[in-house]
């Protein structure tokens, strides 16, 4: 298949989605049960989103103190939790990832 | 300043810490689609058109692997199944507004617009200029991925390989992820999506991710009807 082609159903495909419930809604009561569950969207996503990036190394799960983006990770957690700022979350993060794989 | 305006850029301004963690990943997919053997438009184009950072990284590698085009397209569709409950997240906030205005929102609607947009929207409630925020955060985050990618095609592979650009995404997200945080449900959810997450990540095509993703829901869901 042409990559053109692939990207546009790609593309359809992933704008279905987005589009799916936005439309929905505006035709369809969402049931109250559902409701409720979308308020967990977030917390459940994003976390499942970044457990792996800071677990996962190389392909296996590394829990040690050789794994410098766990360490930075759990070093951003509390910085995030502490200050409840983004950029400083970043830069804490970021630099403390730099900063050890520059030193070790 | 008129309120609408004022609220765009109030959207723009919550993405911008965003951006710094959006900008590498951008250069990234650009100099991965190049050595992937993709020719420098389609690789230009497909941040318009599928405009989905994960998804195309995934699609890059497909196509180095000479992948066939069918399995590719249907690796990118449940790669994005995510967004289907991003979708029914914000639904209910912007349900009143015209048809020209959900397709576009939807366009945006992407893992880090609605990162933002919703902590907004879980904030201020159902107000009539709301939506202009997730524009502003929707045409921030379009913009510098479409720049991003163009830097990464023409800077190529200029960029060192030991610069750990890529991890300033989950970084970002890490700090996203506090202000939802806010009673025993929510941290539940979080906590046994992230530990399924793990359990779960040898699985092909992110699935791990949406099933962690389903369960933390659930758990959440269960927990606060409890209470």
């Amino acid at each position: 298949m042409n990559i053109w082609l692939v990207m546009l159903l790609g593309g359809l495909f992933t704008f279905g989605m987005r589009f799916s419930f936005i439309y929905l809604l505006g035709r369809f009561e969402l049931p109250e049960p559902a409701r409720h569950a979308l308020r967990f969207v977030p917390p459940a996503i994003l976390t499942a989103i970044v457990v792996p990036e800071l677990f996962v190394r190389s392909g296996e799960i590394q829990i040690s103190l050789t794994n410098f983006r766990l360490l930075a990770g759990v070093l951003a957690v509390i910085v995030a939790w502490r200050t409840r700022n983004t950029l400083l979350t970043i830069l804490a993060g970021m630099l403390s990832l730099v900063l050890l794989e520059w030193w070790f | 300043m008129r309120i609408s305006t004022k609220t765009l850029w109030a959207g723009v301004r919550a993405e911008l810490p965003l951006l710094l963690g959006v900008a590498p990943f951008g250069m990234i997919y650009g100099v991965l689609a190049l050595s992937s053997g993709i020719e420098p438009l389609p690789a230009q184009m497909m941040s318009s058109i599928v405009f989905a950072g994960s998804a195309q990284f995934i699609t890059a590698q497909l196509v180095r692997d000479l992948v066939p085009g069918v399995v590719i397209v249907s690796t990118i569709a449940i790669v994005n199944l995510r967004h289907l409950l991003y979708s029914a997240s914000v639904a209910p906030y912007i349900r009143g507004l015209s048809m020209r205005w959900k397709l576009l929102l939807s366009y945006l609607l992407t893992d880090e617009a609605y990162a933002t947009t919703i902590l907004q929207f879980e904030k201020e409630g159902k107000n009539l200029h709301t939506h202009w925020f997730f524009l502003g955060a929707g045409l921030a985050l379009w913009t510098t991925w479409q720049v991003s990618t163009a830097v990464g095609i023409l800077v190529g592979r200029t960029l060192p390989d030991s610069w750990p650009l890529d991890f300033a995404l989950p970084i970002t997200f890490i700090a996203l992820i506090m202000p939802s945080l806010k009673d025993r449900p929510a941290i539940a959810a979080a906590l046994s999506a992230g530990f399924l997450a793990l359990l779960a990540y040898t699985l092909p095509y992110k699935l791990g991710l949406m099933l962690a993703g389903i369960v933390g829901i659930l758990v959440g869901t269960i927990l606060e009807m409890r209470a």
